[in-house]
């Protein structure tokens, strides 16, 4: 195995070039293709496994993966350093990280309870024992934000998961089979996209009820056919490269190939995709339960928290306005970073 | 040219007819029963009707018939313009949307203009500019602008003009001044992605030869701007502002739900809420009627503009 290895390293710089950077950025954090020769060594063990036997798995074999693992590792590295240097793309990942956590576990950023009432502190201004106020029931709304995170959260990777792997598997097998199959599902993906996503959504919501499952699965009806569209580029431009030849001829079969050698390499464009699409995702969801969409009361999306503030709009703006902002500030990190990693992989 | 034009506008029937069948199939095969849907939105308790009127309430709007049935008699209606009736509210679905299309197309009529002007203007600037912080901060602004929810925009200037500076109404259909605020909102986010859009194709369009000859023959950077680069930049923005048209009852519906107006995007989140499955399916279509045949108008122009597309259109 230590041989198959090596021959695989040696046959590393003519063959495995164009896709180690994209592998090495799909499989570390950042997906971004970064220091293709050191990346490109990280990647080599992938395919070399593949004419080799897999039966045997002995104690080389382990030490081989180990160090693959660990140029892997100096290769993520090396993309994310030059990122790092970037305040703006710093601050956007870690405001995001902030509102993943603090909807995770909201007690650990407020100690209010998201549904207890207050008479006495009704509609009070921010100030600093009710970060962003209270409401007109005296409940703290910042903790009204943070409980709301837990629910747009889970209606958005639900949504942006279900599109992800039906957009992957649309434009993987679009673009790879080509012929019929390729002109079937992309007339079919041209109709999806001329209906208007948030009407799609809508004909969806009304279809299936209100709440989040619902809107995760009408927003992600309505994300589909861009990640379809995107991943059939990529797969068409990969499936004529010289890797894949190589594969095939190495007799590989088609579900392998596609498994571990042009999906691993489509991913790079559709990764960006899918933190834009994160972005585009809260708006919508949170769109959906500004129009009263949503999940019942007392439980409350941004969106909901929003339209509720609208009645106290002359009196207490903020009860409207600063959730808002608060979605508008959590859209804008997901757009910069996404826009930062589509650069970083130019 | 004549064979080019015959093509598209099938397509463009094709996809209609495809987008009406997606949405009816949406509509009528997931698991949702129109009369339980109608009965519990008007809060009516369906154990408490016999079968014999419930089957009188399934004739009645012909949903007793199978469901192949249903599709072509809803498909041969909506080709004659007749969508059936509302389940919520006792009329016509045509006759809700004749009375509410106009009040939403006349908000995208006034949108239309400002949202050129928001990004035509911005991504002038941002190129002409050449103070730097000016130029960063205006090539910054269009991605703030697309982060911004709706609602929240609408929301901030209800605050700010008409609740702080009392200038403009806050809601309500009446008099010119009230469609001020509602265009604004529903113009930013599609002339911050204009801008966007021409930014980049401004800044790529100023390395072109063609420009620097223009410099060197004395032209001033403006008029070079806008005569030169601007056009050449603004094709690809002509495919952004078809989208944006396109998308008019999409806008209308979160806009029209903030400022409390009336249209056809309140009409949509109305029968949503009640799950009138014929107006959700009328608006459906309408939308994409809008948005298919507005960008077939953008490829005509396309061939218009750009006679390259033309020449390869008559080679094919």
């Amino acid at each position: 195995m230590p041989d198959n290895l090596a021959s695989a390293d040696l046959m590393a710089p003519d063959l495995l070039d164009p896709p180690a950077g994209r592998a090495a950025g799909a499989s570390g954090d950042a997906p971004a293709a970064g220091d293709v020769t050191e990346a490109g060594e990280a990647a080599a063990h992938g395919p070399s496994s593949a004419p080799g036997g897999e039966s045997e798995a002995g104690e080389p074999w382990a030490d081989g993966r180990w160090a693959a693992w660990r140029r892997r590792w100096h290769g993520a590295a090396a993309t994310l350093t030059p990122l790092l240097r970037r305040p703006g793309f710093v601050l956007a990942v870690l405001f995001v990280a902030f509102v993943i956590l603090s909807g995770l576990v909201p007690s650990w950023f407020s100690s209010y309870s998201p549904s207890a009432t207050s008479p006495t502190d009704k509609l009070r201004g921010p100030s600093t024992s009710h970060l962003f106020g209270t409401d007109e029931l005296g409940r703290d709304l910042f903790s009204r934000i943070l409980h709301g995170s837990t629910l747009t959260i889970k209606a958005t990777s639900g949504a942006v998961l279900i599109a992800v792997v039906a957009g992957l598997a649309i434009g993987v097998i679009a673009g790879f089979f080509g012929g019929w199959v390729d002109v079937l599902l992309m007339r079919i993906v041209d109709v999806l996209l001329a209906i208007p996503i948030l009407l799609m959504a809508l004909t969806i919501v009304t279809a299936l009820g209100f709440g989040l499952l619902p809107m995760a699965i009408a927003v992600s009806v309505g994300i589909t056919p861009g990640f379809a569209r995107t991943t059939r580029a990529e797969v068409l431009r990969v499936r004529e490269q010289a890797y894949v030849e190589a594969a095939r001829t190495g007799g590989a079969s088609w579900s392998r190939v596609m498994l571990r050698h042009v999906l691993p390499n489509s991913w790079g464009p559709v990764a960006v995709l899918t933190v834009l699409d994160f972005g585009a995702a809260v708006l919508l969801i949170s769109a959906l339960s500004f129009l009263g969409f949503g999940t019942p009361p007392p439980a409350a999306e941004w969106g909901t928290l929003i339209s509720n503030g609208r009645n106290y709009l002359v009196t207490s703006p903020w009860l409207s306005l600063l959730p808002g902002l608060f979605v508008g500030l959590v859209v804008f990190s997901l757009n910069h970073i996404a826009r930062t990693l589509e650069e970083a992989q130019r | 040219m004549l064979r080019y034009l015959a093509g598209r506008f099938a397509q463009a029937l094709v996809v209609l007819w495809a987008a009406y069948t997606v949405a009816f199939v949406i509509l009528h095969v997931l698991p949702s029963d129109p009369v339980t849907l109608q009965l519990s939105a008007s809060g009516a308790d369906i154990g408490t009707l016999t079968p014999a009127q419930l089957h009188l309430l399934e004739a009645r709007y012909g949903l007793d018939d199978s469901i192949l049935v249903q599709y072509f008699r809803a498909l041969g209606g909506a080709l004659h313009g007749d969508f059936g009736m509302s389940l919520t509210q006792n009329v016509s679905v045509s006759s809700l949307i004749a009375d509410k299309l106009p009040d939403t197309l006349l908000l995208s009529a006034v949108a239309i203009p400002i949202t050129l002007l928001f990004g035509v203007g911005i991504a002038f600037l941002a190129i002409y500019v050449q103070w730097r912080p000016a130029r960063v901060l205006l090539a910054r602004l269009p991605a703030v602008g697309v982060s911004l929810p709706q609602f929240f925009v609408g929301l901030l200037l209800i605050q700010v003009f008409a609740f702080s500076l009392s200038w403009l109404p806050a809601t309500g259909n009446s008099g010119a001044d009230s469609l001020v605020l509602p265009a604004v909102t529903m113009a930013l986010p599609g002339g911050a992605m204009l801008a966007q859009l021409l930014t980049r194709s401004l800044a790529d369009t100023w390395g072109e030869p063609y420009i620097l000859t223009a410099r060197a023959k004395g032209l001033s950077r403006w008029a070079t701007q806008l005569r030169h680069a601007l056009r050449n930049a603004s094709l690809p923005a002509l495919t952004l502002l078809g989208v944006i048209v396109g998308y008019t009852v999409t806008n209308a519906v979160v806009v029209e739900a903030v400022f409390s107006r009336n249209g056809i995007g309140q009409l949509a989140q109305q029968a949503v809420l009640g799950q009138d499955v014929p107006v959700v399916q009328a608006i459906v279509l309408i939308g994409a009627v809008l948005f298919v045949s507005v960008n077939l108008l953008v490829d005509l122009l396309y061939s218009l503009l750009d006679p390259r597309v033309a020449s390869a259109a008559r080679v094919a």
